[in-house]
């Protein structure tokens, strides 16, 4: 477990050096947040009515998922690890007296909480101050924000274990082009990254709650806007621990068949 | 003039000859792109399961002001890609070669890259455009299919500007400034809906800072017949002029670049 922890550190310090670009990121992401606000609102302006949450809840949803972007993105998956299966390099990380899995599992978790440290605070201070109908503001409870934070990291361990298991299917499959292309795409348009998942029609709505990818950001990013409460909001922690674990369970074991009969290319 | 366009023409066709190499790569990349802007009309198409309107443009409207901003942006990518990568041409120090050929800077540069992965996105854009257009009753005639050829133009324009005026900033940084991203890839996912959608300031920045009202929300605003004046039909020709300042940048970027790289 040790080995594993500095590791983690290791790969999170390494994420801490890139702040130039942490600069660019804060800069994208609080236009990206403004204007997603600013289309809400006009069909907000137009049919309040059909609107299936508050608008003050929707304001949130959307700075915090600016915000904490790098935690849950389906396109952050790294090249480098794609490259290393392809070429074979991947070798020289399976000699170490580490697990590949759980390796692999740790470097996505520091390359995600690295980046999203160093852009959370700025694009919080900045929407806590905006004007009026633009601004974040908190959950009134001390008990929601707690539940936040756990569904937040749980959100964030499906999201890695997500990832890692399309770096072990890449082992079977060598070329990530396509897969990579189709995943990140699915995962968009179900973790609720493209419109929220309840701005979706009911029938649909029910069948993407219970997907993986509504573990994601979908659960904290709506309890911290206070959408999901009591029951439905429990419901919505156990799917998340229940997905977490399966996908675990999944990656695992098919990394020990990969690992079985994996055949290095390249010299 | 003639031998310029002659020029390019051969660049162009090395350029395809160079990507028919490699077809599933080039098939590959030409669904990721159009996988990305799939999503972003996905959004709309949900959007609008709920919603009757968006600021007084209806579903097949917006998809219509979606479909032409993406050609816009789509041609003027294929084309000027070269300015979008080229950062690494200043820091590798392929511009100093450039500088020494006796041939117009702006034009090797632009050849250097061309994307032909681009029409994945323009066959979408297409399609959508089919769609709005059977879906917004649009009534048909000479002064409107001439307003949609300069929008296209227009619209080309004002991109190929941006993606200038990125490059030019290179010579200054060194490097690529992702904060242009929001003028080029930020333009492509929020011009899904006319600007006007978007309140008035943003609409004022639109008009006078960096025109996309031009090229998109005023013209759609006479196509849709919401304004009826003739003028409207020359407006996206007014985002040309935007293309002064970028060059101007360029050549200040120019004059003052040292070289860098090996």
């Amino acid at each position: 477990m040790k080995k594993y922890l500095s590791f983690f550190r290791l790969r999170f310090v390494m994420g801490l050096q890139y702040r130039t670009a942490a600069w660019a990121g804060v800069a994208t992401q609080f236009v990206w947040g403004g204007m997603e606000i600013a289309v809400f609102r006009a069909f907000y302006e137009a049919e309040p009515e059909r609107f299936p949450m508050t608008f003050q809840a929707t304001v949130n949803y959307i700075w915090l998922q600016q915000a904490f972007l790098a935690l849950f993105a389906a396109w952050l998956l790294e090249n480098e690890i794609f490259e290393s299966i392809r070429d074979g390099n991947i070798a020289y990380e399976m000699c170490r007296p580490l697990r590949i899995y759980p390796m692999l599992f740790v470097r996505g978790g520091a390359v995600r909480t690295s980046k999203a440290v160093l852009r959370c605070l700025p694009i919080l201070v900045f929407a806590s101050a905006a004007p009026d109908p633009y601004r974040l503001s908190p959950p009134a409870h001390g008990g929601t924000m707690c539940f936040f934070v756990l569904t937040m990291i749980l959100g964030t361990l499906v999201t890695v274990a997500f990832g890692t298991l399309i770096y072990v299917i890449t082992f079977f499959t060598i070329s990530a082009q396509g897969l990579r292309l189709l995943v990140t795409s699915v995962m968009d348009f179900f973790n609720g990254s493209i419109i929220p998942i309840p701005f979706f029609p009911p029938g649909m709505r029910i069948v993407m709650e219970l997907l993986p990818f509504a573990a994601m950001q979908n659960v904290p990013l709506r309890i911290f806007s206070g959408e999901l409460t009591g029951e439905r909001a429990i419901g919505a922690f156990v799917l998340q621990v229940l997905w977490l674990v399966v996908l675990v369970i999944l990656g695992d074991r098919l990394m020990k068949r990969a690992e079985k009969k994996l055949s290095v290319q390249g010299g | 003039m003639k031998e310029s366009i002659r020029l390019y023409g051969r660049y162009v066709s090395i350029h395809v000859k160079t990507i028919m190499e490699y077809k599933v790569s080039f098939l590959l990349t030409a669904i990721a792109q159009f996988m990305v802007s799939f999503n972003v009309f996905l959004g709309v198409f949900f959007m609008f399961q709920r919603f009757s309107a968006v600021g007084g443009f209806t579903y097949s409207q917006v998809l219509l002001c979606y479909s032409i901003f993406l050609m816009e942006f789509s041609l003027a990518e294929c084309v000027a890609r070269g300015f979008d990568t080229f950062s690494s041409m200043v820091r590798k120090g392929e511009f100093d070669r450039i500088m020494v050929r006796p041939r117009g800077l702006v034009l090797q540069v632009l050849g250097s890259r061309f994307e032909l992965t681009r029409f994945g996105r323009m066959l979408q854009a297409l399609v959508m455009f089919v769609y709005g257009i059977r879906g917004s009753d649009v009534a048909w005639n000479v002064p409107k299919a001439i307003t949609i050829v300069f929008m296209l133009a227009g619209g080309t324009a004002l991109f190929f500007g941006i993606f200038l005026v990125g490059a030019a900033l290179c010579f200054f940084t060194l490097e690529g400034l992702e904060v242009m991203n929001i003028f080029t890839d930020g333009a492509r996912e929020y011009g899904k809906y006319p600007v006007g959608v978007y309140g008035k300031r943003l609409l004022q920045f639109c008009t006078f800072v960096v025109p996309y009202g031009l090229v998109q929300y005023y013209p759609l605003l006479y196509l849709l017949d919401k304004r009826t004046q003739a003028w409207y039909v020359s407006l996206p020709l007014l985002a040309f002029l935007f293309l002064i300042p970028c060059y101007g940048l360029w050549r200040v970027g120019v004059r003052k670049y040292q070289s860098a790289g090996s």
